[in-house]
């Protein structure tokens, strides 16, 4: 594999698209085939399948050049056959079908997701010359002033932005609901979230811009403050208000997304509920709180949680705009550039408690998805 | 000649192909619609949706405008004056095009980016299939832990994978001599992106397209196995099909996510295959007062996506709410 993916990167970008896109496809194509003759009964299809058990060795023994690779797959594949006849009552060739359909996702996801978050555990106790330090890292992080400024600018990240997305969203959605040209003012406030953090990071830079005073103001934001009769400001090198026209950024993406979401869920708000109400004599803010709130909760919550891991995890715009100079810097950024500073240990200390900060939010929404399927 | 002999009413053209297809306009809707937006739609609503909608694309459009004006003109007006001093040029983008670091241009890094997102949309989203497929309709011991472990692997932030993938990536692993995995080439190359993608995208992809998958009527799936379908047959000619909407909502989704990721990029993605958002973050690091350079490569790295987004929003929205508000 690792021959044939050095040549097709000698190849002109373009070209290796196809190629690859291709080569997935015949891979994938032959999982399919023999998962679907492996049921089958017959002389014809006991020889593929016998096939099968030797040439899949041979190919990863040639392809991925290792001993290793192929006693293990020719192991998998003897179990797997003696399985087959042990287990008829599933149906032939099941082990065989569920192996070629699950086989793709678990072993990537071992190796990419299960593997490195063990391991950046265990480097997290480690100095950068692979000493065992204990808890050093940690302490390091959680003494230091300079650290302790980044977890709390990450604090105020996710305490900010889920709040004001949501906010301006769900007054946004509110407000153009059943209004005329509804979906053009939706894709007004939804268009960023198709840009990407580093184009937004731009063009935020580009409003925030400074020109002394003498010159002509070219962003926007200053421009406004001199018509208004003030000074220019460094908008982004003031501590501490600079996090916050960081911040501005991420809700200018994310109210997009809350309000499309909770548009969907205001329109699934059952009239009936909103005329009974009406008819009881409650005014439009009532009607809001009492009615369309309650019965578009899940969908806040899912918002809401939705975005506090994206603020939680915000790396790109800090990067691109400050690269958390002047005391904006935050968790995801921090574990980078100690990461480029080969300090490996403190960069997954970072990690780490990203991880612990990520996961009571995830673990949350979690189960309230599981309630409302049960709800269902 | 009979007594009820059909009149001829002077009835205009669409009335009359109305009444011959059986149809009836449809008031009811309409004055219901209407009704309901006197009573919600107040002219305070409209002029604050008003508001919020300027303010939101101001932003986006003082870059365009940008993005078109002479060199001298962005650094020293505003591009609001561009009603007063008129004119418009494309050098900033040819200049961009040139800009970029020792290894790459802008130019290229374009094309980058166009290598590294279509394999790395496709390849997740037919292992994502394959994957919510067992999940949902072959059953196995131990299949809901499975299921929700993959789940539960979205808590991992790509932070916590990115440097020991990398390492395991670079260094391949092995026992005594012998190489178990010989490692993914490194430097000059795209795989490593592709896979990395592709791992971070599948614990999402599973889980979304699982639902999907496991609401195709039961009654279909018996069906196609009665006629002697075997579950590549059922995968390939019912699923496929059947799931498609869902496949293309997902498929633009992560086709974005990629397009306009940064982080790992940064950790996989070195040298001559940076993406163009890589690109494009260095030059604001180094050239950060550079505003025709900018303006008009910040524009470059959003246009894919914009017109992406701009052709297939429908799906685009269906694939967010999927993600939301379905269970």
């Amino acid at each position: 594999m690792s021959d044939f993916l050095t040549w097709v990167g000698g190849l002109p970008a373009l070209a290796q698209i196809p190629i690859v896109v291709i080569a997935f496809g015949i891979v994938v194509a032959l999982i399919l085939f023999f998962v679907e003759i492996a049921p089958r009964s017959g002389r014809k299809y006991t020889i593929i399948r016998l096939a099968v058990c030797i040439i899949a060795p041979f190919l990863a023994f040639v392809l991925i050049g290792s001993v290793w690779w192929a006693a293990l797959i020719a192991a998998a594949f003897g179990l797997l056959f003696f399985w087959l006849d042990r287990r008829s009552s599933q149906g032939a060739g099941y082990l065989f079908q569920l192996f070629g359909f699950l086989a793709p996702a678990i072993i990537l996801l071992l190796v990419g997701l299960i593997y490195p978050t063990v391991k950046t555990f265990i480097d997290s106790f480690f100095s950068s010359r692979g000493n065992f330090v204990g808890l050093d890292n940690f302490a390091w992080v959680l003494t230091s002033p300079a650290n302790l400024r980044v977890i709390l600018n990450t604090i105020i990240w996710v305490l900010v932005v889920p709040t004001l997305s949501t906010v301006f969203g769900l007054a946004y959605a509110v407000f153009i609901d059943k209004s005329r040209g509804e979906k053009f003012f939706k894709i007004l406030v939804f268009m960023p979230m198709a840009i990407s953090f580093v184009g937004a990071s731009i063009i935020w830079r580009f409003v925030y811009t400074y020109r002394p005073e003498d010159q002509n103001q070219i962003g926007l934001l200053n421009q406004v403050v001199v018509w208004l009769g003030g000074q220019p400001v460094q908008w982004l090198q003031e501590s501490p208000w600079n996090t916050f026209f960081l911040i501005v950024v991420l809700i200018w993406i994310q109210t997009g997304f809350a309000m499309v979401v909770l548009s969907a869920a205001i329109k699934g708000v059952p009239t009936e509920q909103l005329e009974a109400a009406e008819l009881d004599g409650t005014n439009a803010w009532q009607r809001f709180t009492n009615v369309t709130v309650p019965g578009i909760r899940s969908s806040l919550i899912v918002v809401i949680t939705t975005i506090s891991i994206a603020s939680l995890k915000v790396f790109d715009i800090v990067r691109t705009m400050t690269a958390g100079a002047n005391d904006t810097s935050v968790l995801a950024n921090e574990m980078y550039t100690q990461f480029k500073n080969f300090e490996y240990g403190r960069s997954a200390a970072f990690a780490v408690i990203l991880f612990v900060l990520v996961m009571p939010i995830v673990i949350y929404n979690a189960r309230q998805i599981k309630k409302q399927r049960e709800i269902r | 000649m009979s007594a009820v002999q059909p009149i001829d009413l002077p009835v205009d053209p669409e009335t009359r192909s109305q009444l011959r297809g059986g149809e009836r306009e449809i008031e009811r809707e309409e004055t219901a619609v209407k009704r309901t937006k006197r009573r919600l739609t107040s002219r305070g609503a409209t002029i604050a949706a008003l508001i919020i909608a300027i303010l939101w694309t101001i932003p986006t459009f003082g870059l365009f405008i940008s993005s078109f004006r002479d060199r001298n003109d962005i650094q020293t007006t505003g591009w609001w004056t561009i009603f007063s001093n008129w004119g418009f040029t494309l050098d900033n983008y040819a200049d961009v095009l040139q800009a970029g670091n020792s290894q790459v241009t802008i130019a290229s890094s374009f094309i980058n980016s166009i290598a590294i997102t279509i394999p790395a949309t496709l390849i997740p989203l037919v292992i994502a299939s394959l994957a919510a497929y067992a999940f949902a309709w072959i059953d196995f011991k131990g299949k809901d832990w499975l299921f929700i472990g993959v789940f539960a692997l979205q808590i991992v932030p790509i932070q916590m994978a990115l440097v020991p993938l990398l390492s395991l990536f670079s260094r391949g692993v092995s026992v005594g001599d012998d190489w178990i995995f010989s490692g993914v080439p490194s430097g000059g190359t795209f795989s490593q992106v592709w896979i990395a993608h592709t791992i971070f995208a599948l614990p999402l992809a599973i889980f979304l397209l699982h639902n999907f998958v496991s609401e195709i009527p039961r009654e279909v799936i018996e069906a196609a196995r009665v006629d002697g379908a075997g579950h590549g047959q059922i995968f390939f000619r019912i699923i496929l099909p059947l799931t498609m909407p869902a496949l293309a909502s997902f498929a633009i989704f992560q086709f974005l996510w990629v397009w306009n990721d940064l982080l790992v990029a940064l950790i996989f993605a070195d040298g001559s295959v940076a993406p163009i958002t890589k690109l494009l973050a260095e030059i604001t690091g180094s050239r950060g007062q550079d505003w025709y350079l900018l303006t008009a490569g910040a524009f470059l790295a959003i246009v894919v996506p914009l017109i992406v987004f701009f052709a297939l929003q429908r799906f685009f929205v269906r694939g967010l709410l999927a993600g939301s508000t379905k269970g």
